[in-house]
């Protein structure tokens, strides 16, 4: 065995997969070392997840070698690959929301005291756990109750409970802010110190440049190439991940400059001490018309909660909301979607795919549910709509009838983009649009908010991004604790500026 | 985006019918081979007759309620009250039948609309009142055929009138008419859920509840409708049923066949679950159960050890159309034969 092999964990050799109608990988090698943060990277669909997947045994691969230590495995489950010493972190959230926090970290390696489960034990167990990843909750709680946030922390707690060799998080960070990110990373780099093995996958190229001592890149399901990340710069990383030219972010950033100093348009929406005890309290808020207006805040700051009550999926308590001059309340999403609002929620597991149907079927339900039951859109429409945003958005698909749990994960996200591009709304909410898109998509996501906001439609949009938040919007309400604290104008906004109205109501109270 | 990485995949609708039509063919072959006669068809006064056609003429009751079950079932639900609905269903039709003021068509439609009523009743519990649909179904369950009993009195009605014998004995065009009506119910049920919105809002909302009312569908409306076409579906099985036997016991009318229809679901593919429903899997899973029960008495099975055959048959199809039952067996062979 040579120096070179004995310094790795994992070695993947020749790792092939297929799934009807797609080659999801092909002929891909891997290799991570001990004691060094592996990054995965690749456009929306690259095969990132499926190389995890297969890896970890939850789905069989069509060939190809792996070996941990020097020693060939081969899992056929997720505990299979628990007890060789590889912890994951799955993409979606696989965890158990009826069960408590605490039943969810210890799922499968309960604790036990004569043949029963040792409830005690557990909660501390569970507690000790959340508290590496600095988080202290009523374990007790079902997870469910939580925001997606926390089930992502829930998730990493439960990952590093287990004694590991290789931890692998996939996209383990799209639902996190940055302080959360640094707290994970603190972590990792304490768990790499020790030796550990990781892999990381993400979107979010500074998390890459910050964390990440190697890595690889996949395109279409092939090896691109493997890299130090210190003698590969940004662009280069780019260019290997997508293989075209990207859109300019400098012509998104030019748009909204003009847009900040257009006149005042002419207002939408309007909340006037719109409010719901224990979601948001009462607040102010407008948008116009060709007007994107962020939504800025920590995580749990009330930013969803917000949407939320706008949409009619919870009713306000207090204060009115008038819109287009009428004075209205929304009962139901139905209503909110019948007087032209559009809302693509954040968690996109529990509120938006319908996993089963297809592609086609996900992209025209909001716009048939509008039509009503005895209005159906004829099949040819229903194709000739599908095949458009499968093309707009750059969906990658084998075609419109494959079903939308087949897709990876940015891939999912875009399609719930389409279902509400597809209504042409008056008012388009987006909560975290941009959650595990890659970084082309993302490019081409924010041109296409801007050249809706050219054509009049009003958009409120939700991010924990500042970065795009302040590429995009021409104004930005500030929330923090459940409440509004500041309003940020014009040339006026900033990271910077976000972030100190975000801490400076912290220090007033 | 390299060209060769996706190929397009043919759809291919028969795809959700391998499964259930293997496990008919299986009990096809083992009759072939061991029940005497199981084929022979043969002509009579102009009318068909043999084993086969007599499976498809019994089964009508179960081909019909699994329409409408698949249809709740897809939704997430189920509906427990068929069996009880078909009997209040046969009561009301045996009671007017036998009044010589009441003209024919109306007995029907009184039949069906009390049948319809029943799934109305049904749709309130689950949708306004958010009632569980294994307990608000079970309410009429238990319930309905005390209505049945309170109709006759207690009494087994006899009734003789041509017209209604004919829904369940009649031939058309050499055809079994009970057979002819469940062809009927399930293409108006292809063409109502397909042709419309419905089909995509019930497998939505049986798919992801959450996620289609976020989307704007009116998941009570959907429900609603499909509790009260299961009613209706349930009418038309108790009325065949009823005139099959000339006669009406409310005891004994559509006895224990929701759970053949919900089996005859499961069989055809759609996920107790919800989401996906496959009607002609539903036919199909419900010509299955028939087989199987011809099948015991062909072999002369006592009545009260059949149910473990049945059961075992049942276990069988199921296990074959899961993906991970079959994956499993697939690696199993293959580490057997390497
Ligand atoms: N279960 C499945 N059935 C069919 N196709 C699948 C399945 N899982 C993944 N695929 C396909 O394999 C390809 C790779 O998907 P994968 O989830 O690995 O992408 P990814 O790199 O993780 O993307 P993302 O950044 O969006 O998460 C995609 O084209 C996807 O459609
Ligand atoms: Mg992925």
């Amino acid at each position: 065995m040579t120096l070179e092999a004995s310094a790795s964990l994992l070695e993947i050799r020749g790792l092939s997969k297929s799934f009807p109608g797609v080659k999801a990988l092909e002929g891909v090698d891997f290799t991570v070392r001990r004691g060094e943060v592996h990054a995965l990277m690749g456009e929306n669909g690259a095969g990132k997840s499926t190389l995890i997947k297969v890896l970890t045994g939850v789905y069989p691969r069509d060939g190809g070698t792996f070996r941990l230590d020097g020693v060939a495995i081969a899992p056929r489950s997720t505990k299979d690959a628990e007890s060789v010493g590889i912890s994951t972190v799955y993409q979606e959230v696989n965890l158990i929301p009826h069960l408590s926090v605490a039943e969810n970290i210890c799922l499968g390696r309960q604790p036990m005291r004569w043949g029963m489960i040792d409830w005690r034990a557990m909660a501390r167990r569970a507690e000790a756990a959340l508290a590496r990843v600095d988080l202290k909750l009523d374990v007790h709680q079902p997870l469910a109750s939580h925001s997606i946030a926390i089930q992502q922390l829930t998730a990493l707690a439960r990952a590093l409970d287990v004694e590991a060799k290789l931890l692998i998080l996939d996209e383990p960070t799209s639902s996190l802010d940055a302080k959360e990110v640094e707290e994970l990373f603190q972590v990792l780099r304490k768990l790499r110190a020790q030796g550990m093995g990781i892999v990381i996958v993400t979107h979010f190229l500074d998390q890459v440049y910050a964390i990440a001592d190697r890595i690889t890149v996949l395109r279409d399901g092939r090896l691109v190439g493997e890299y130090e990340t210190a003698k590969l710069p940004r662009v280069e990383l780019v260019s290997r991940m997508v293989g075209r030219e990207l859109t300019k972010m400098k012509a998104v950033e030019r748009g909204t400059e003009a847009a900040r100093h257009a006149p005042a348009p002419e207002v939408l929406l309007e909340l006037r001490q719109f409010g719901r005890p224990g979601s948001i309290a009462p607040l102010d808020l407008t948008v116009g018309q060709g007007e994107v207006v962020g939504l800025a805040g920590l995580l749990g700051s009330g930013r969803t909660e917000t949407a939320r009550i706008i949409f009619g999926i919870d009713r306000a308590r207090s204060g009115e909301m008038w819109l287009g001059g009428k004075k209205t309340a929304f009962r139901s999403p139905r209503h909110a979607i019948q007087e032209g609002l559009a809302f693509t929620p954040e968690n996109r597991k529990v509120e938006g795919v319908i996993p089963h149907l297809s592609v086609r079927e996900n992209i025209i339900l909001a716009l048939q549910a509008r039509a009503g039951l005895l209005r159906p859109i004829s099949r040819k429409r229903q194709g000739e709509i599908a095949d458009e945003f499968i093309k707009l958005l750059g969906i990658s698909t084998p075609g419109p009838e494959q079903a939308v749990m087949n897709l990876s994960g940015g891939n999912q996200q875009k399609v719930l983009l389409a279902r509400w591009l597809a209504m042409q709304p008056r008012l388009l909410i987006l909560d975290e649009p941009t959650r595990g898109i890659d970084v082309g998509a993302k490019a081409e996501i924010e041109k296409l908010v801007q050249s809706l906001r050219e054509k009049g439609m009003a958009i409120l949009f939700i991010s924990s991004e500042l970065e795009e938040v302040v590429r995009g919007c021409q104004r930005v309400v500030v929330l923090r604790d459940r409440a509004k604290v500041g309003e940020l104008a014009g040339d006026a906004i900033s990271e910077e500026a976000i972030l100190h109205t975000i801490a400076g109501s912290s220090h007033a109270r | 985006m390299r060209a060769d990485r996706f190929q397009k995949q043919p759809a291919r609708w028969w795809s959700s019918l391998i499964w259930p039509l293997t496990g008919l063919a299986l009990l096809l072959l083992f009759n072939l081979f061991f029940t005497k006669g199981f084929f022979h068809l043969e002509i009579r006064d102009g009318h068909l007759y043999g084993s086969l056609v007599d499976i498809i003429n019994r089964g009508a009751p179960v081909m019909i309620l699994a329409l409408g079950m698949t249809l709740v079932i897809a939704t997430g639900g189920v509906d427990l009250s068929v069996g009880a609905v078909m009997a209040i269903a046969g009561t009301v039709a045996a009671e007017l039948i036998n009044n010589p003021k009441v003209p024919f068509p109306a007995v029907i439609l009184a039949a069906l609309a009390v049948a319809v009523a029943a799934g109305c009743w049904n749709g309130l519990l689950v949708t306004l009142f958010r009632v569980q649909p294994l307990v608000a179904t079970l309410v009429l369950m238990v319930g309905g055929r005390g209505v049945a009993q309170l109709i006759t009195n207690g009494q087994q009605i006899y009734f003789e009138d041509p017209r209604l014998v004919f829904v369940g004995n009649g031939h058309l065009l050499g055809l079994p008419f009970p057979a002819l009506l469940s062809l009927g119910m399930l293409l108006l049920t292809a063409v109502l859920t397909r042709k419309t919105a419905i089909g995509l809002f019930i497998e939505s909302v049986g798919d992801n509840q959450t996620a289609s009312a976020f989307a704007g569908v009116n998941a009570r409306t959907v429900k609603f409708l499909v509790y009260t076409f299961s009613g209706l579906c349930a009418g038309l099985a108790g009325l065949i049923d009823t005139s099959n036997i000339k006669s009406v016991d409310a005891n004994k009318i559509g006895l224990s066949l929701e759970l053949d229809a919900i089996l005859a679901v499961v069989v055809g593919g759609t996920a107790l679950t919800g989401g996906r429903f496959y009607l002609v899997g539903a036919i199909v899973g419900a010509l299955f159960i028939r087989t199987l029960t011809t099948t015991m008495y062909a072999l002369n099975v006592k009545s009260d050890v059949a149910p473990v055959p049945k059961a075992l048959a049942i276990i069988a199809v199921c296990l074959l159309q899961s993906p991970a039952f079959r994956r499993r067996v697939a690696g199993w062979w293959a580490a057997r034969k390497s």
